[in-house]
């Protein structure tokens, strides 16, 4: 009994071994690029890695239906990373060494993205983060630069800078107060930037208070914070929070305005703060859906899933569109090949601004949009370059 | 008025308010504490369905706020009911940590059940109250707040009402103050216990639905911290004395509001943390309490 199932055993691994040889030979691979997203389709941040997956598939079918590049079709194959780091590992692993992709798409988060790029670099396959905003990603602590990773975002420092020459240039506001998710990067990153752009420029923080991402009472700080007197109010923290950071402060009677970062930009935010309160907010985001530059993607993306495309969708797609261009002008699907490609993209005109990379440190130099919530919609305000 | 004054009138309006959702759901749990020994940890996930069965009244049935808040208090005054008979009766003669060690699994399961069923995004409540400011020397509060003091009041005044001078509150005290004696004065102490298991659910659903109105957002995880609180306020007034609990509330309201006022807003949950502890080392028997010498 024993004996026979061991015989079984070899017997499958060899069928394994003998099907695994075969599929590497098949005359369709040749017709076809294979292209990895190594993305949140499950766990805490799903709904960000759907968005990616949507816009991706997306630049892809459009992209074949016009023929698809090099006479090829361009091919996704997805692998879930849980919305965990060590599963993303795991995830671009099996991207790379069993299907074989020339590059891989993803992973949405900063920390999940990180934990893929020790794998990129070793297998020498070019990965494109479309949304990881830590600064961390492309340049190790040691100050190198990672040669195969790219991304499409900008930089949460960027985010900071953008709001404090906002305030003080457009707005003309001077005294801000800050209020910082005390638990998140994210946050204490924007508002370092904040502070220093705005004390550069002569302005003053009236404030400085800390909450903790999942609190929902406000009251009493923000009671603090209107004590100090600011012109303004900036919270670099996440709809959830700050929908009832904005509807707590207007009950208090706090009518200065609120700036903050992409952390704001949810369909959610006028549901949990009420529409009217959000009259006099502005934030800092990577597009504006009405843009005559952004307006055909988020048509087709409405038209085909029946929802207005977020700007992590947006993002996704510009990382898909690079990288269908690097194959384009690199002509060829090699590795190295295609990273020199995406190293010398140069004003790639993407959904989410014209984009260039700087061949330094592989960070996108790209505008950013700021938006006014008028009556809780979105409207332009106005473009910030670099 | 000057600010600085400004500023702690409208610290206390916050703290109060704050105070009294909490001294609502520390009744729940001093009243059930009173009366079996037991700290119901599935206080505050009892609380959490309140406020998910209140959104439901108002949001799919389209109820105004006072008919959403008894709906929601009768359908939780029943899950209550059926918690204790279903979890906590079989129990009742087991050693004390069995039954402590239920009240956590009940808790978990209302939690992750509740994510399972309404999933764990976070819902907004609908606004039930007009927005109407109301500035006093440059206070601001607003009319749900005095809606949520209001109702938290009434409610207390009726469950004193109820506990001091019928039936059924003579029989709670009856119970409560030996279990034994009032079964053999005939008195039918399954019926009682379900009884005040429907009053503290009841109250904590009151207590859910209000919170629903105040921060207008809910979730299925939103009962473990203000439940935690609410153990605190119970212990901080002496546990199982009902006056204690309304105090022990609206003290750690106003404690926090302080400590936020002050410019520790992170620290306050450790403050309310500390109180415990201190409480416990000075005063077990809470600042109501009476210290009642164990009989051997």
């Amino acid at each position: 009994m024993r004996k026979s199932k061991v015989l079984l055993g070899v017997a499958v691994i060899m069928l394994g071994l003998l099907s695994g040889c075969s599929s590497a030979g098949t005359p369709k691979d040749s017709e076809e690029i294979k292209i990895g997203g190594d993305l949140e389709l499950s766990g805490g941040v799903a709904t960000y890695g759907q968005s990616v997956l949507n816009s991706i598939n997306l630049a892809f079918e459009d992209q074949n239906k016009k023929g698809g590049v090099l006479g090829k079709q361009l091919k996704l194959i997805t692998a879930d990373n849980k919305s965990e780091a060590g599963e993303s590992t795991s995830a671009i692993t099996k991207l790379i060494t069993q299907d074989k992709v020339v590059a891989v798409l993803g992973a949405v988060t900063s920390s999940n993205t990180k934990a893929a790029v020790p794998v990129s670099a070793d297998q020498k396959i070019p990965l494109i983060t479309p949304t990881a905003t830590n600064s961390e990603v492309t340049i190790n602590k040691d100050g190198s630069l990672n040669k195969w990773v790219f991304r499409s975002c900008f930089l949460d420092p960027f985010q900071g800078k953008v709001a404090a020459n906002f305030v003080s240039d457009t707005l003309k506001l001077k005294k801000a107060a800050i209020f910082i998710d005390q638990k998140d990067d994210y946050s204490k990153g924007l508002a370092a930037e904040f502070k220093k752009v705005m004390e550069s420029v002569g302005g003053t923080i009236t404030d400085t208070e800390n909450y903790v991402g999942g609190d929902k009472d406000f009251k009493s700080t923000l009671t603090r914070i209107k004590a100090s007197n600011p012109e303004v109010v900036f919270v670099p923290g996440y709809y959830n929070e700050v929908g009832l950071i904005i509807k707590q402060a207007r009950e208090l009677g706090m009518i200065v305005p609120f700036v903050g970062g992409d952390g704001w930009d949810s369909a959610k935010l006028p549901e949990l703060a009420g529409a009217a309160n959000l009259n006099n907010t502005y934030f800092v985001n990577h597009m504006w859906a009405e843009d005559p530059a952004t307006k055909p993607f988020a048509d087709a993306y409405k038209a085909k899933y029946n929802a207005d495309p977020d700007a992590l969708a947006a993002l996704g797609y510009d990382a898909a569109q690079m990288l269908i261009a690097a194959i384009k002008t690199s002509g060829s699907t090699d590795p190295e090949k295609l990273r020199l490609a995406l190293e010398n993209t140069k004003d790639f005109q993407g959904v989410t601004g014209v984009i260039t990379v700087d061949p330094k440190t592989h960070n996108p130099v790209k505008s950013a949009v700021i938006i006014k919530l008028v009556d809780g919609k979105k409207t332009l305000l106005t473009h910030v370059n670099p | 008025m000057d600010s600085i004054t400004t500023q702690v009138f409208q610290q206390l309006i916050n703290g109060l308010s704050l105070g009294s959702i909490y001294a609502l759901i520390a009744l729940g749990y001093t009243m059930v504490y009173g009366i079996v020994k037991l700290i119901n940890f599935a206080h505050g996930d009892v609380m959490m369905v309140g406020a998910y069965s209140g959104w439901f009244a108002i949001t799919v049935l389209h109820l105004s706020f006072l008919p959403a808040l008894l709906f929601s208090m009768i359908s939780c005054a029943l899950l209550g009911v059926l918690i204790e008979r279903i979890a906590y009766k079989p129990l009742r003669n087991a050693s004390r940590i069995a039954a402590l060690i239920t009240a956590i699994g009940v808790s978990l399961f209302l939690e992750y059940g509740g994510m399972l069923v309404v999933t764990a995004q976070v819902r907004t409540y609908p606004p039930v109250f007009p927005d109407t400011k109301f500035i006093v020397g440059g206070v601001y509060f607003k009319y749900g707040d005095i809606v949520m003091l209001i109702t938290a009041v009434v409610l207390m005044a009726l469950l004193h009402f109820t506990v001091q001078y019928t039936k059924v509150g003579k029989a709670m005290r009856a119970v409560s103050f030996d279990k034994e004696a009032a079964l053999l004065m005939g008195i039918n102490t399954n019926n009682i216990i379900s009884f005040t298991f429907a009053i503290g659910s009841a109250l904590a659903a009151a207590a859910g639905v209000l919170m629903g109105v105040y921060f207008n957002t809910i979730d299925p995880l939103m009962g473990i911290i203000p439940g935690l609180k609410a153990f605190v306020a119970a212990v901080l007034g002496g546990i199982g004395i009902i006056p204690g609990a309304m105090v022990g509330g609206l003290m750690l309201g106003l404690v926090e509001s302080i400590v936020s006022g002050l410019g520790a807003s992170t620290w306050r949950d450790a403050v309310a943390f500390l109180i415990l502890i201190l409480v416990l080392i000075i005063k077990p028997s809470g600042l109501f309490g009476k210290n009642v010498r164990e009989k051997v």
